[in-house]
């Protein structure tokens, strides 16, 4: 039993090394500016875990194996001096990853608006996401769901026809941003908490009913990509999809003089 | 009515429905908790084998329920999550197994308070009957989750499952606290007033020191998710303003609430939430740290470091909620301070895996059923336990959080490896509570098939969650790049129907050892604890007033010079030690 213990612990985990190594599903190519410090950190984790993880089944098979050997067990209550040299090893290890991690969420979490970001108002709707774009004027109009939201008649947010900033405000069903540019997401929700998740961009942030969330993206690479709705929302959680087009500056300019010319 | 006087014989029927129906003896009580959980796991299992099958195969009609829909799915993905966690994980390894080896590890014929013990497992019925019906009322269980989130939790027009189904969850989990908190009252009282003379803080086995700190958890964090789950009721139903906030429009209807916030739901949840997780396990691990020991033949290796260690993370459990909202909208300083938090709950974590592991090394294993459970756990916990500090950055966190990576994170350290610690449990104390053996033919069959079934399921699963696969789709076809995981899923669903038909091996072993199991003498196993110093099964009065005393710590195996290779904690002192 013992040998089988060892070859099945052995097997295990040379299966699991092979499926992180080979990866025939791994994360998407990142095309924003956040993503390759955030690919660092899980190179970093999956490494020093990937380590302690091998390390772990091994002994643990190791010293199933070897009691094969003995007549009579040890009578052996514990070594402090181990104890305490793994536990410091173990903490100053994990504190250590601890604080690296720190760093990037810090990096990341920027509070203060970058100055010149392009300003983009996300709604999350079931089963509906909805992009705002503040026009020319640059302010986004009143909006009141409970009073003018009508999806069907072109106003899914429920924008104030009495308010004059409102009136060239663009809505679209897609996230169009330009490439090179900060960007902030100003996240709402309509009726439950949804999450906005754009995985090759390393985003995700929970849309939450009744909060002003802010949050900040900057893509590099012009493309096509998905963003999933990763809060459970209601039956339609699953299919709720949008696409974000990542263009170059001019384009992202057209677009919006285009829209503004249809609304 | 009919008068009884004292010396007329009680009618047979009604002698039996005392003795195993309405009994307030701890060892009946036990094994009611543990009926009823295995029927919770075995409903639990079913779902989650239709939901696999949904997932994959959506169009396919299933005998007896015709095609599952999206709404189905997120029911019994519900009704799955609260099934195993409440009543399963939460459960057995605390209330089944605690209830009837609890007195008997320390030296006591009964818990603190019998009565109290009753109320508190018909309590836990109820609510698990409650629970069961949601499946059947028009619009099906709550689609909400096991975590029910509001506003989704708290509009009924939020989704199907949202009305009735959505009242009778917060009736079953409510009343569920309730038995919960009576039982911990009991586990509490019995530690600290029923211990056998001699039986020292000190001298306690390892699972007894779990139970006591699982018992304080869940009388403080059951206490918490009541108070919660009264306002999202008074949310619902009484016009109050918890969780809603202004100005929603749920399907094109204006709510009328105003002045709630959807992210005290969350904290409130999660304070009970996180330490659900250790209540869920801390028993486990005990079980584990005395069956590594008993069939190592060798003492607990740092038994003291064991004891710290449990108790540092039952008290860091409270402190580490909000890991659970990196991307929730929490300020983002918190997430520094959970982020630490949840890293130094890693460390006490550390300490059990290294003292597993030295307590096995040197030893001179028997690898019995139990003893092979034991050590899957072990490579369970290390497997699950590993990605622990990943998701402790909030930043990785931020990308992995929703996604298929957390599944599998927490069924490996918490379902896998708390099943394992189960079923290792159930074939070591089945001779005690039965007076039988399981088959340990039977037993290993079962559990290479587990063994296998459990790394198979989650194993890809971290792969999906990388891929950037939402948790909680009921179908693949919404988004393309989920769509294009679809083989994965289609492998992991087949590996499910596998390993849960494997479990059939452990019913079958089960129910046919209760009845024709070779019969099990007093200490089938050579244990030193008290259990194993009764009769098998343990008799009716336990004890019997013949008080055990205790001369010994728990774990005296293959003690130097002693003629066997343990010596039973209540054997004369003059044996050795």
């Amino acid at each position: 039993m013992a040998i089988a213990l060892l070859l099945a612990l052995i097997l295990i985990t040379l299966a699991s090394a092979c499926l992180f190594v080979v990866h025939p599903w791994w994360f998407p190519a990142g095309v924003s500016a956040q993503a390759a410090a955030m690919d660092h950190g899980f190179k970093v984790a999956l490494w020093l875990l990937g380590t302690l993880f091998i390390a772990g089944q091994i002994t643990l098979a190791f010293f199933v194996v070897r009691s094969r050997r003995r007549a009579k067990a040890a009578y052996y209550q514990g070594n402090w001096r181990f104890e305490a040299a793994w536990t410091l090893t173990i903490a100053a290890l994990f504190f250590w990853f601890n604080v690296s991690g720190e760093k990037l969420w810090s990096r990341m979490m920027i509070h203060h608006g970058a100055p010149g970001a392009v300003q983009v108002e996300v709604t999350g709707a079931q089963f509906q996401w909805y992009f705002r774009y503040p026009g020319a004027d640059g302010v986004f109009g009143r909006t009141n769901a409970q009073k003018f939201a009508h999806p069907e008649e072109g106003n899914p947010l429920g924008l104030d026809p009495a308010d004059p900033a409102g009136r060239d405000d663009i809505v679209s069903a897609a996230l169009v941003l330009p490439a090179n540019r900060d960007i902030e997401l100003i996240l709402h929700a309509q009726d439950v908490i949804h999450s906005l998740f754009i995985p090759a961009m390393r985003f995700k942030q929970d849309a939450v009913p009744g909060m002003s969330i802010h949050a900040q993206i900057r893509p590099v690479q012009p493309g096509n990509y998905e963003i999933a709705c990763a809060e459970l929302c209601g039956t339609g959680h699953y299919r709720m999809r949008a696409a974000v087009r990542v263009v170059s500056e001019e384009q992202f300019a057209a677009w919006q003089k285009a829209r503004a010319a249809n609304e | 009515m009919r008068q009884i006087s004292p010396t007329s014989p009680e009618p047979r029927a009604s002698r039996f429905l005392r003795r195993y129906l309405f009994s307030a003896d701890h060892k009946v009580i036990g094994v009611q908790y543990f009926f009823l959980s295995l029927a919770a796991a075995l409903a639990g299992a079913v779902l989650s084998l239709l939901m696999r099958i949904h997932l994959v195969w959506p169009h396919m009609a299933i005998p007896l329920l015709g095609e599952i829909k999206p709404e189905n799915y997120l029911g019994f993905l519900t009704v799955h999550g609260t099934l195993m966690v409440f009543f399963v994980l939460s459960t057995v390894p605390q209330n089944g197994f605690g209830t009837y080896f609890l007195p008997l590890q320390l030296g006591a014929s009964e818990m603190a308070f019998p009565g109290l013990n009753m109320v508190g497992f018909w309590t836990v019925l109820v609510s698990f009957l409650v629970l069961m019906t949601a499946l059947f009322v028009p619009g099906g269980a709550s689609i909400a989750g096991w975590t029910q989130y509001a506003p989704l939790s708290a509009i009924a027009a939020a989704g199907p499952g949202q009305g009735t189904g959505t009242d009778l969850w917060l009736i079953s989990i409510g009343l569920f606290c309730v038995g919960t908190v009576l039982s911990a009252i009991n586990f509490i009282t019995t530690t600290v007033r029923r211990r056998a003379p001699g039986m020292d803080w000190m001298r306690m086995p390892l699972p007894c020191w779990a139970w006591f700190v699982t018992a304080i958890l869940s009388l403080l964090a059951f206490s918490i998710l009541l108070a919660a789950l009264v306002m999202l009721m008074l949310d619902r139903h009484a016009g109050t303003n918890f969780f809603v906030p202004a100005g929603l429009v749920v399907s094109g209807r204006a709510v009328e609430h105003s002045g709630g916030s959807p992210l005290l739901w969350q904290h409130l949840f999660w304070f009970f939430g996180h330490p659900e997780v250790y209540i869920a396990i801390l028993p486990a691990m005990g079980i584990t740290s005395h069956l590594l020991s008993v069939f190592s033949r060798k003492p607990v290796f740092g038994y003291k470091a064991m004891v710290t260690a449990t108790l540092a993370i039952g008290a860091l459990g409270f402190m580490v909620w909000g890991h659970h909202m990196f991307v929730s909208g929490m300020n983002p300083y918190a997430g520094f301070a959970f982020s630490t938090l949840t890293t130094a709950i890693a460390v006490p974590s550390a300490i059990k895996v290294f003292n597993w592991l030295g307590t096995i090394y040197g030893g001179r294993i028997r690898f019995s059923t139990p003893m092979l459970f034991s050590i899957g756990f072990v490579s369970l916990f290390i497997t699950g336990g590993l990605t622990g500090p990943l998701l402790a950055q909030p930043a990785l966190d931020a990308y992995l959080h929703d996604t298929y990576f957390v599944v599998a994170h927490f069924h490996l350290i918490m379902a896998m490896a708390g099943l394992f610690a189960v079923f290792a449990a159930t074939h070591f104390w089945f001779p005690k509570m039965f007076g039988r053996m399981m088959n340990e033919r039977l037993g290993a069959l079962h559990f290479w098939i587990t063994l296998a079934g459990a790394y198979a399921i989650f194993m890809p699963m971290h792969l999906l969650g990388i891929a950037g696969h939402p948790r909680r789709y009921s179908e693949l076809t919404g988004v393309q790049y989920v769509a294009a995981m679809a083989p994965l899923q289609k492998f992991i669903t087949v590996a499910v129907i596998v390993t849960v038909a494997g479990q059939l091996v452990f019913l079958v072993n089960l129910f046919w050892s209760m009845l024709k199991g070779p019969r099990a003498g007093a200490n089938p196993w050579d244990c030193s604890t008290l259990e194993w110093t009764l009769a098998s099964p343990a008799p009716v009065a336990g004890f019997a007033g013949r008080l055990p005393v205790v001369n010994r710590g728990p774990y005296e195996y293959s003690v130097p010079g002693a003629e066997v290779d343990f010596l039973p904690q209540d054997a004369p002192a003059t044996h050795g030690s």
